[in-house]
């Protein structure tokens, strides 16, 4: 058995022979004796013209010391080792050596430009095409669902509903309170060189009901329901569970897919609502503090907002939730291998339903001035 | 056997204990694990086998006992001493563990650059090493997704042997892997106790690893929440006369109560 333990570390001794230059290294030679010879033997290796190891006398040797020992012996060609008479040193040695002469694969080489330029579009076209199949096959499946109501998991679609919505009422009362509250008070100040602040009901009223509530809405739920759906489809595609499902003859869209974009349609109108009335009461109070007593204001509201501002922000809100929905469960299910895959998953969730929801709000505006509404 | 011969103790686990939730998983669980052996602990699924092996490296606090490792009492250390202690231990995990955003050959370097001040050049050689001696020294460049998961399993030995640690935890060594690289891996772990006096505690199953590797071994049961049988694997496939543990050995179904006839 080797002798263990601090006392006997590895000292080294350089001397020049007939041979050539002699390195006798004795003792304990482990990773912290190792990183301390590692230069002066590195140094004392360098200028020789012949190289022997001397390693006969190593009472211990771990990985780090034998790797020293081979980086010495490989830094001179020719260069001999004399191998621990401890059999089971010398068999470390060996083995290592043997390790260390195993062919390493080289990474692969980096495409040239323009064939990066290429697979760039190669892959940017499989995705879209990916995405394309990905809506047709929820189209697919939500046409088979209205057709089979029976075979929706309605306590799935309940659980989601339960999260996406009860659980974010908390976040949006806040939010659409504070964003209410920063709206009316930022608005009264120009309003006020023109004596206008009594018409501050009806620019927050109609900007709440037909824009930020909904759009804030889609944030709230893309940040937070969007990312929780591509993670938890994200782990199922990693464990293999979305395969498993396959095999088994079940359609994943139908079985995990609609009964979340069932709970994230139905939610985000009442989001929705509940951020706009939360913003509306923000608007008020900063209206109570300018002086204007509640009737005034709620009148004001009523005479500005018609059902109509309400019926299509909630519209759009139930589509933005169908948006985020998808996007969220399409990052899911299309995500990769590895512990990575999640995270690169929520955040294309993330980005994508935002992006997503802002380009399509784009859309009905110009489509919803086109048809008067 | 090597090891038999070295009576220095570096593991001692006494009267230990684990419950979770009011539910014992085993207790009164005693044992010595001896420097240079390779001591494993074996047992069928769900009989704490891997509960054990985290409260002896500290990742579960124990309900009663207490574990020593290399003189240190693991139990309730805390801070420079226990990081001190958990440099001076190796553990492979059951599933490899290996951190993802990082190639094989940067997990391995990974303990090198924390807790050595061997060169970057040396590091990479030492990761070249380790993975040439569990045959992945062609995987070096590779991403832990892009590998199988007996593949992970060797990479993760690789890892846990970076820094040459005087005890080596391995969960589940040889699950999954092809029989010649089991063997492989079962002539590495002798091979690395008998010349660096590494001590081994295995946690496994596999019948002929058990018997190609173990000095010593305690089988723990489900049902008798405990250690049911202690000593040199061989012997006690053997000699033992406890149903559970000739059962074991034997490959056997196990006798069930109900219906009779089945005799171990």
């Amino acid at each position: 058995m080797p002798a263990a333990g601090p006392a006997a570390t590895a000292q080294m001794q350089c001397s020049e022979g007939a041979d050539g230059v002699r390195l006798r290294i004795a003792g304990h030679l482990d990773a912290a004796a190792a990183a301390r010879l590692w230069r002066p033997a590195s140094a004392a290796a360098a200028g020789a013209k012949r190289l022997v190891i001397d390693a006969a006398d190593l009472t211990g040797l771990d990985t780090a010391g034998a790797v020293l020992l081979l980086h010495l012996e490989a830094s001179i060609p020719g260069a001999r080792t004399e191998a621990p008479t401890d059999e089971s040193l010398a068999g470390l040695l060996a083995r290592s050596r043997a390790a260390l002469a195993q062919p390493v694969t080289a990474a692969p080489a980096a495409l040239p430009l323009l064939a990066q330029l290429g697979q760039a579009t190669l892959d940017a076209g499989q995705h879209g095409l990916d995405r394309v199949s990905f809506l047709g096959e929820a189209v697919m499946a939500g046409a088979g669902m209205l057709l089979h109501p029976w075979r929706l998991r309605l306590s799935e679609a309940l659980r989601h509903l339960d999260e996406a919505g009860l659980r974010a009422f908390g976040l949006t009362l806040l939010l659409g309170f504070l964003l209410g509250l920063i709206l009316a008070f930022q608005s009264s100040i120009p309003m006020r060189q023109f004596g206008a602040e009594i018409y501050i009901p009806n620019l927050v009223g109609i900007s709440l009901l037909r824009e930020l509530g909904p759009l804030m809405a889609a944030i709230i739920l893309a940040g937070r329901t969007g990312s929780a759906f591509a993670a938890e489809l994200g782990t199922m595609t990693v464990n293999e569970e979305i395969d498993a499902l396959r095999i088994m003859g079940i359609d994943p869209i139908a079985w995990l897919v609609l009964p979340r974009l069932l709970a994230a349609v139905l939610v985000m109108p009442v989001l929705a609502l509940v951020l706009s009335l939360a913003g509306l009461l923000g608007m008020g109070i900063v209206m109570v503090v300018l002086g204007f007593p509640p009737v005034a204001v709620l009148k004001q509201v009523q005479n500005a907002v018609q059902i109509k501002d309400l019926v299509g922000g909630l519209f759009k809100a139930a589509i933005f939730g169908l948006v985020v929905g998808l996007i969220g469960c399409r990052a899911g299910l299309g995500a990769g291998r590895g512990p990575r895959a999640v995270g690169d998953a929520a955040t294309t969730a993330v980005v994508g339903g935002i992006v997503g929801v802002v380009v399509l709000d784009g859309i009905f505006a110009v489509l919803f001035n086109r048809l008067g509404w | 056997m090597s090891g038999t011969t070295e009576t220095e103790v570096v593991i001692r686990v006494q009267d230990l204990a684990m419950r979770f939730d009011g539910r014992t998983i085993f207790e009164h669980v005693t044992f010595d694990v001896r420097r240079g052996e390779v001591f494993v602990i074996l047992g069928g699924s769900g009989c704490g086998k891997s509960t054990l092996l985290k409260a002896m490296i500290g990742l579960f606090e124990p309900a009663e006992g207490r574990v020593t490792l290399l003189d240190e009492e693991m139990t309730g250390l805390a801070g420079a001493e226990r990081r001190a202690l958990l440099r001076r231990i190796g553990v492979m995990w059951q599933s490899g563990a290996l951190f993802g955003s990082a190639s094989l050959a940067e997990n391995i370097e990974v303990p090198l650059e924390e807790h050595t001040d061997l060169p970057a050049e040396a590091r990479a050689m030492i990761a070249r090493v380790k993975l040439g001696l569990v045959g992945l020294a062609d995987a070096a460049q590779r991403l832990p997704a892009e590998i199988s998961g007996g593949m992970a399993k060797r990479a993760g030995i690789a890892r846990a042997m970076a820094l040459d640690p005087p005890i080596l935890f391995l969960d589940e060594p040889s699950a999954g892997l092809d029989p010649i690289t089991s063997a492989g891996l079962d002539a590495l772990i002798k091979d690395l106790a008998r010349s660096l006096g590494t001590t081994f505690v295995v946690v496994t199953h596999e019948l002929q690893s058990i018997l190609a590797i173990g000095d010593r071994c305690v089988m723990l049961d489900k049902e008798a929440k405990g250690v049911i049988a202690e000593g040199d694997p061989r012997v006690l496939r053997e000699h033992s006369e406890h149903p559970i543990v000739r059962a074991f050995f034997r490959r056997q179904a196990m006798p069930t109560p109900a219906p009779a006839g089945q005799g171990a």
